[in-house]
């Protein structure tokens, strides 16, 4: 319950300040921009759709492309939003209070990691009401949205344990940054090579992130891209703690 | 009395540079540890080692019976740290910041706020307790930092310089506090000045190189550095020869034609001699003052010699 006391107190302490103000009102301002644009393209399809039999629905037209673009928007703000969680700690020597107190390493990167993942969890409740204001007027698929939201959220926990582990990594916040979206563009676009070959490579096709997420956007529930992302996370969780372990050894 | 550090040939290393050399010492409630040492001799990174922001090359750490690395937590419970920059967050008021420091040592709920405003008042803190941390002034500052050190009465205190950036008045504040808490804490404090060491601790150790060159009990030290020289003044200069003939006298150096020092070894004290010779020559004695060497002495002479 440690890792509790840690991020609650920072979760508070995001919201006094202004950056994560700043933080939802532009990424939802983007978010707002791309759902728009969505709705004017179903409007002027709704004609069209309503001539072919099973025609992709409300959802697949406007949350499906939403969703997506938002994961790509995360793949941006993520790095940015994590990159001092530790680095910064380093840089103005606040960690020692951590070190010295009767805590685990396991703690401290638990605490962070649910500080960060929860302002994404935030921002993923607000995008959802934009969906759900549809309900005003049409009808959803449900089913579909929910694991677009599960998706999301799954993706969000990989990106903040990536930026978290970058973050232990280097003093430097900027250089915590740059590596961890290197990192993460890297994994979002390692199945480019399946459009154009034959034979794609299964290794490849399984460490896309891209993949799996667009796996669980079509309302495939698949354990076995829920347990990639849970490992995803993980293993970068892990490798954190074990990082911050070994900076008492060899700071 | 139980045992609160325990350090057995405690060893660091910074690649190939070895920053503390096989470090031996015991700590126990009611001692107040001066750490005394010239810049980079390994002061901090001792403390940092004692209080699990590092671990050791080779040697082991027991705070209060726990081993420092392998019972970390247990270990650490009984801790309280100032490090060299205090480690505040700048973005909280005192009294924020001081409740979570309280949480994270585990104080229990129903006793966090009476302990910390114990705190705030034992530490002057209590008219800027709304105040953010950032716009708080560098003393301030630092004993918002010996007050997240104390906060949960650990029975062992390690204070990195703590009145470092203070004014004389708040420096006799906090050395005050220092000697309230030594009653019944453990407390460990490093420092330049060698005056506060004479002043709040018990016991002194200094180090110089990551080696420890001197750990003994304030009192016997004091003995050690007692009058060992008197400075004479005399009306009619002094034929220093019939000085030196006194027994138990060292040396005897000119400081001007009427003034002179006279050395002499401990246990023998010639002033009474030296007086019946004065009078009886008739020099007539103006002044006569002892010499008192003072830590300052005792720690350049030590440093120096080590060095050489």
């Amino acid at each position: 319950m440690n890792a509790l006391i840690i991020a609650e107190r920072e979760f508070k302490t995001l919201f006094v300040a202004p950056l994560a103000w700043i933080v939802l009102a532009v990424l939802e301002a983007l978010a707002a921009f791309m759902f728009l644009t969505q709705v004017e393209k179903f409007m002027r399809l709704q004609k069209t759709l309503a001539l072919i039999d099973n025609a992709p629905g409300l959802t697949d037209i406007i949350v499906l492309p939403l969703y997506g673009n938002v994961g790509i928007l995360l793949l941006l703000a993520t790095p940015l939003l994590t990159m001092g969680v530790i680095a910064s700690e380093r840089r103005y020597k606040t960690l020692c209070l951590l070190l010295s107190a009767p805590i685990s390493s396991a703690d401290i990167i638990l605490g962070k990691f649910l500080t960060s993942w929860g302002l994404l969890l935030v921002l993923l409740l607000l995008l959802t009401l934009m969906p759900l204001s549809l309900l005003l007027g049409g009808s959803l698929d449900m089913g579909k949205l929910v694991s677009n939201c599960l998706a999301l959220a799954l993706l969000s926990a990989a990106f903040t344990a990536t930026g978290i582990y970058f973050s232990t990594l280097s003093s430097h916040p900027v250089a915590a940054a740059i590596s961890s979206f290197g990192l993460l563009l890297l994994l979002w676009i390692l199945d480019w090579t399946s459009s154009f070959s034959d034979e794609p490579s299964p290794i490849l096709t399984y460490l896309s992130l891209l993949k799996h997420f667009q796996h669980l956007q079509t309302g495939l529930l698949s354990s076995m891209d829920v347990i990639f992302f849970l490992l995803y996370t993980g293993l970068f969780l892990f490798l954190s703690i074990r990082h911050l372990d070994k900076l008492r050894k060899h700071p | 009395m139980t045992l609160l550090i325990e350090a057995i040939d405690v060893t660091r290393y910074y690649g190939k540079h070895c920053v503390v050399n096989a470090i031996s010492f015991t700590l126990t409630t009611g001692q107040v540890l001066g750490f005394l040492g010239p810049n980079g001799a390994g002061k901090t990174t001792t403390m940092q080692m004692l209080t699990g922001n590092l671990a050791p090359s080779s040697g082991t750490i027991k705070i209060n019976g726990f081993d420092s690395v392998k019972q970390a937590i247990p270990a650490k419970q009984s801790l309280g740290y100032l490090p060299d920059t205090p480690p505040l967050y700048k973005d909280l008021t005192v009294i924020e910041y001081l409740r979570y420091c309280g949480k994270l040592h585990h104080i229990p709920a129903d006793q966090l706020s009476k302990a910390v405003s114990y705190t705030l008042e034992r530490c002057g803190l209590v008219d800027v307790q709304q105040r953010l941390i950032a716009n708080l002034s560098k003393g301030l500052q630092q004993r918002v930092g010996i007050a997240q050190a104390i906060l949960h009465s650990p029975k062992l205190i390690i204070l990195d310089e703590p009145t470092v950036g203070l004014d004389p008045l708040q420096i006799t504040e906090i050395r005050t506090l220092i000697r309230e808490l030594g009653q019944d804490h453990g407390i460990i404090l490093s420092t330049h000045r060698l005056s506060e060491v004479q002043e709040v601790c018990s016991h002194v150790q200094i180090i110089d190189k990551g080696t420890l060159l001197l750990n003994q009990r304030i009192d016997e030290l004091n003995q050690f550095i007692e009058v060992s020289c008197i400075q004479i003044r005399t009306q009619q200069p002094a034929d220093l020869n019939q000085v030196t003939q006194i027994p138990g006298v060292d040396t005897v150096t000119t400081i001007s034609a009427q003034v002179f020092q006279v050395h002499y070894r401990l246990p023998t004290n010639p002033t009474a001699e030296l007086t019946e010779l004065i009078r009886s020559q008739g020099w007539e004695l103006l002044e006569l003052t002892p010499v008192k060497k003072s830590m300052e002495d005792i720690f350049i002479e030590l440093i120096q010699e080590h060095q050489s």
